[in-house]
């Protein structure tokens, strides 16, 4: 196992982080309390409480998951898909470094930054509203498994991308929609009975609502499905890539 | 000299069918500076690319000091360094966290002082703090070498090293190619500048359409496929060849003003002479007297025309 790898990508992916803080923590913050500023405060004094959760309580597992899911997918295929760009992948290609490792590395770099980003929005949301987490541990388990889930798809996305353009279509057209219709700022069961049936095939519902359990004990699919649902879709997206480094796709002529 | 790498019948075919080498074989000796000459699209970066990992192979194998670069990927890769012929380097990042990633990647241990002294022999150690995109284009260049030469490899590929640096770079990077050597590093590049490989190499070896066409020591090949060249100025225009001299092999040139001899590097087989004695007695006035040897552009030039004939 080649750790110093690991550790050189891990700390030079964090170091990216750290010279741009605006771009890294200030813009999902700044997101995060216009949500709670419109969702929360606007809206969320007009609606009615979901159980005996409030609205603006409500939603704040769903914003972290939002944040956590879009930052993962943006950080890690960033990350990858940067080196591609400017050709500096020709030194991680050349390096005794096995696929697990690079994965290891951007993955780790991409899930701890979003994870991040998810403390300072939870702390954040201490500001707008009474909140409690029932199941602290799992909480942190499943958000860590979440971002690790998303970084994995952010990476086969960088090594996928052929340009910027594809860089950005998966997370705007088809990533934000999944995460906003999985239930961030609602619960599924506020849906007619049609949408509810459509929101199963979304897999960002799972998490949503495994994440939202673990606040409130309340939940739209039992807890063990969701983790279920993060495991395969982890086993899922660590086979693409393995099959990436195996075939060389877009990495290797 | 052992051999550090042994290229063994390789072929690379590129999806659209574009073979790109072809049944090529070469080896590399240890401690050795060889360089791969060829004109573009001859294979050259090809096969740097696939001893480096870099691109996969079709058919063949290498081994870097003994080990399959695909089975054995890790060790391979380990004992190699490679300078890219492009610039290619993260320009937000500076020179000492981007040579600090490329000692990790190798998986050697942090060790500061060796990355102080590469950066001092380099002259980059008072830019350790600067962003990439803040460097010269020469600086780049051996940021990139730094980048290399940071996890002690001890083959190092070098892919155009001096393309499109000045003068006095040039000549410095050659003294540090040569440094290298002196320290026991195997040194492989590719150069379009034929009086780089004239200056620095032991060997050379010519690529064309993916096929080697002569790997030779340079002096070795400067003396078989070297030509000389002996020129006469003649004081007085000549209107015919004297058939003494004709039957030794020279021409006249330039209106009769010039007689021509050409003859091997090795000398083994020349008649000058008998040529000089001939004038004489020919009682031919001369002028001048020069000659002329081919230059290893001259011999390259000529192998791969005749390849492609």
């Amino acid at each position: 196992m080649n750790l110093y790898a690991i550790k050189a990508i891990y700390v030079f992916e964090m170091a990216r982080t750290f010279r741009t803080p605006l771009q890294s923590f200030a813009s999902p913050v700044i997101s995060t309390i216009l949500y709670f500023v419109v969702f929360g405060s606007a809206i969320g004094n007009r609606m009615l409480p979901i159980g005996d959760v409030s609205y603006g309580a409500f939603i704040v597992p769903g914003l972290i998951m939002l944040t956590v899911m879009t930052q993962s997918v943006a950080n890690a295929s960033f990350g990858i898909y940067f080196p591609k760009f400017l050709g500096t992948i020709y030194e991680h290609l050349s390096a005794p470094i096995s696929p697990f490792e690079m994965v290891a590395g951007y993955v780790g770099a991409a899930a701890t930054k979003s994870v991040v980003v998810g403390f300072i929005i939870l702390a954040v949301s201490f500001l707008f509203v009474s909140l409690r987490i029932e199941h602290v541990v799992l909480a942190f388990i499943f958000l860590i498994m979440t971002a690790f889930c998303f970084s994995l798809l952010g990476f086969i996305l960088g090594l996928w991308a052929k340009n910027f353009e594809q860089l950005n279509f998966v997370p705007t057209l088809i990533i934000t929609p999944l995460v906003f219709l999985g239930g961030s700022f609602y619960s599924i069961d506020m849906l007619p009975s049609a949408w509810q049936v459509v929101s199963m095939f979304n897999p960002a519902m799972y998490l949503i609502s495994g994440f939202r359990w673990a606040f409130f004990g309340v939940s739209e699919v039992p807890i063990q499905v969701s983790f279920l649902a993060v495991f395969l879709f982890a086993g899922l997206f660590l086979g693409v890539i393995g099959y990436i480094f195996k075939t060389g796709y877009r990495l290797r002529n | 000299m052992s051999s550090i790498i042994e290229v063994r019948n390789i072929t690379k075919k590129y999806a659209d069918e574009k073979v790109a080498l072809a049944d090529l074989s070469v080896d590399i000796s240890s401690g050795e500076i060889i360089a791969l000459l060829g004109p573009n699209g001859a294979g050259k970066t090809t096969l740097i690319s696939i001893i480096c990992g870099l691109t996969t192979l079709t058919a063949g194998n290498v081994f870097v000091d003994g080990l399959d670069i695909e089975a054995d990927y890790r060790e391979a890769r380990s004992l190699i360094g490679l300078v890219p012929q492009e610039l290619v380097l993260e320009p937000f990042e500076t020179v000492m966290g981007t040579v600090t990633l490329s000692r990790g990647l190798f998986g050697r241990s942090p060790n500061p002082e060796l990355i102080k002294s590469i950066l001092e022999n380099l002259s980059l150690w008072d830019k350790r703090a600067s962003p990439i995109r803040e460097l010269s284009g020469g600086m780049k260049r051996r940021v990139l070498i730094a980048k290399a030469l940071s996890h002690e490899p001890k083959i190092l590929f070098l892919d155009e090293p001096t393309a499109g640096v000045d003068v006095d770079l040039r000549r410095d990077m050659w003294r540090l190619i040569k440094n290298l050597k002196a320290s026991g590093v195997t040194v492989v590049l590719t150069t379009h500048y034929i009086e780089e490989a004239e200056e620095i190499a032991d060997r050379i070896a010519v690529i064309d359409k993916g096929r080697i066409l002569l790997v030779e020591d340079k002096s070795v090949l400067m003396e078989r496929l070297g030509k000389k060249q002996l020129s006469i100025d003649l004081d007085k225009p000549l209107s015919g060849l004297p058939t003494t001299l004709m039957d030794l092999g020279i021409t006249l040139e330039n209106d009769g003003k010039k007689l021509i001899y050409n003859y091997n590097v090795d000398l083994s087989d020349s008649k000058i002479s008998e040529i000089l004695l001939a004038i004489r007695s020919e009682q031919v006035q001369i002028n001048d007297v020069h000659t002329e040897q081919s230059s290893l552009e001259d011999i390259f030039i000529e192998l791969v025309t005749e390849g492609q004939a």
